[in-house]
């Protein structure tokens, strides 16, 4: 009954739209079936084990090297992705060009394509014999099998995130500004440098952190490119599978926690970068 | 764009229209003509040839062989368990989605903001870790995995895990469309079919469903698009038995590594065709949401 009092105290005197207890009361369920209850197990499965077990599972040398590949891989994947992905967003925005409604659909692909799609069209494309292999192969270039193929499969899924979080600053941004700039003397690149990014650096950074989270946790589109050679390019969702199938469940586990905490680190970090976002959105209007 | 702005004439010019847009404010012509360019190498790598690669790839050998990968049994049974298991997840969050964001866009309470975050949170989770969760709660080794065999009622490694674990990785797409739509279109409507005496059921099936039924149908497709497209949950979760708990996506994974690329191919060009029904409709209502102008739904 502790929803209804909270509804009562809540909704102050006037309030007559009803279904608050049922509509709260049933978020809270089935969010706390679903989710909470679930990933509590995660934790309580960890504090079975002794923290020296612990420890000497989440900082084994494989383990190790599969951190590194996929913290760096994303962050490669990340930085990729701001640079085309704000260059991208600018000539959705800016300019006019055969094809763009076609092209701005279409840059939302990696969300809707399933992730084992991607993987395994990227490993056609990139393997020796593929569209794009075979061009890179005689430069020295291999893609699929290597690590460099982890980037190419982040890259691919994190790609609509900078896009789609840039774009609506840009839209909203005032041109007027731009032109006060001119009119005072500054030249493009100035006004760019001095107007217009600082007003998508929020925008810029959320898109990077939303990219980056992503691809860290990542696991479909990367295991069929990564060739997945221990030390070299194993992934660290890849090792907690492995983990899984040999039913070492508590090593698993213990990965998944270093990786859960990593995502709620990123989750703080996302939500302090949209405030700010907003705010300067807000500045920008008053 | 603000009325005192709207009769400078330049300002009345449509954003990103450049046709009248004085010079000192549009980039050189040689500028616009690269970074287009640019644009549109990175989408073609990284996006167009991929896609064309799959639907390529799955014609490799002709017509024929495709049709006959597709109407396979084992790949038809995988097809039939994608859209049981998506017709049991997106009913569930939509419902779910509902609920929430009447909750939360209707009323004001304590511990909305920590609500927000949690019912976001399965999008940070790495969908391996989404699975692993249901191994460690129905698992052999698991919390109900002893009572479980007793009973015999098999969770994991069978359809309701496929299904709870799908459930978990879809579970926010329907209330983040629309928690923002409703917020932003406030109680007003409500209050007035309230006030004149309809019932909270009446007032919700004529005044809000009526109001949110784009952001609804958005959240419902993307939601659709991830539940139909799962891999690293589901395939945790699954065991990958042929013919019994394979998914679309295990599907093309299992004939990938058996080499079999055209099947796979085949297969995954489906879930290709999916992913771009899903774009064109996604379009469409942002372009009917823009008319009647819903804001909130490209903040996404």
């Amino acid at each position: 009954m502790s929803v209804a009092t909270i509804s009562r105290a809540a909704s102050g005197p006037a309030r007559v739209i009803p279904g608050f207890g049922l509509a709260l009361g049933y978020t809270l369920l089935y969010l706390g079936l679903i989710v909470l209850v679930p990933l509590s197990a995660v934790l309580l499965k960890t504090a079975t084990m002794t923290w020296d077990a612990f420890w000497s599972v989440i900082s084994s040398e494989r383990v190790l090297a599969s951190y590194r590949l996929s913290f760096g891989a994303a962050l490669i994947g990340a930085v990729l992705n701001v640079v085309f992905g704000g260059i991208v967003a600018w000539v959705l925005v800016r300019y006019r060009f055969a094809g763009k409604k076609i092209v701005d659909a279409l840059v939302d692909l990696p969300f809707a394509l399933p992730t084992a799609v991607a993987g395994i069209a990227l490993t056609a494309l990139y393997s020796s014999n593929g569209w794009i292999g075979r061009y890179l192969e005689p430069l020295g270039i291999k893609v699929a099998f290597t690590p460099l193929g982890v980037v190419v499969a982040l890259t691919f899924i994190g790609l609509p995130f900078v896009v789609r979080t840039v774009q609506p600053v840009l839209e909203e941004a005032e041109r007027e500004l731009e032109e006060a700039a001119a009119s005072l003397g500054a030249n493009r690149l100035q006004t760019f440098a001095k107007v217009i990014f600082p007003t998508i650096l929020p925008a810029l950074l959320t898109g990077f952190a939303l990219s980056f989270a992503r691809a860290t946790g990542e696991y479909g589109s990367v295991i069929f490119i990564a060739g997945n050679m221990p030390m070299v390019s194993e992934i660290t969702p890849l090792f907690i599978v492995t983990r899984l199938e040999q039913y070492d469940y508590a090593g698993a586990t213990a990965i998944a926690v270093v990786m859960l905490a990593a995502s709620f680190v990123m989750l703080l970090t996302i939500n302090l970068l949209q405030a700010w976002t907003r705010k300067r959105g807000r500045e920008e209007k008053a | 764009m603000t009325a005192a702005a709207s009769t400078l004439s330049i300002s009345s010019v449509p954003r990103g229209e450049l046709a009248y847009a004085p010079a000192a404010t549009v980039e050189p012509f040689w500028v616009r003509a690269s970074l287009i360019g640019i644009a549109l190498v990175f989408l073609t790598l990284f996006l167009f040839v991929p896609l064309a690669a799959v639907f390529a790839e799955a014609l490799k050998k002709g017509f024929d062989s495709y049709l006959a990968a597709i109407i396979e049994p084992d790949a038809w049974s995988a097809i039939k368990l994608t859209l049981l298991t998506a017709s049991i997840a997106v009913p569930l969050n939509l419902v779910f989605g509902v609920a929430a964001a009447w909750a939360i866009a209707k009323f004001e309470f304590r511990g909305k903001s920590l609500l927000l975050t949690l019912i976001d949170l399965p999008f940070s989770v790495s969908p391996v870790i989404s699975g692993l969760i249901y191994v460690l709660i129905f698992g052999a080794q698991g919390w109900f995995g002893p009572w479980l065999r007793e009973h015999d009622i098999k969770i994991l490694f069978a359809v309701p895990g496929i299904v709870l674990a799908t459930v978990f990785v879809t579970f926010p797409f329907v209330a983040r469309e629309l928690i923002p739509l409703m917020q932003s279109q406030g109680n007003e409507e409500e209050e007035a079919a309230l006030v004149l005496g309809a019932s909270g059921w009446r007032t919700f099936w004529h005044v809000t469903l009526p109001n949110i039924k784009w952001g609804l149908l958005y959240g419902v497709i993307l939601c659709n698009a991830r539940a139909m497209g799962e891999f690293g949950a589901v395939s945790v979760v699954s065991g990958h038995i042929r013919g019994e708990t394979n998914t679309m996506p295990l599907q093309v994974e299992i004939l990938y590594n058996e080499y079999n690329f055209a099947a796979a191919f085949a297969v995954a060009s489906l879930l290709a065709l999916l992913a771009l029904v899903t774009l064109a409709i996604k379009s469409f209502v942002e372009w009917r949401a823009q008319d009647i102008n819903l804001q909130p739904i490209r903040e996404h």
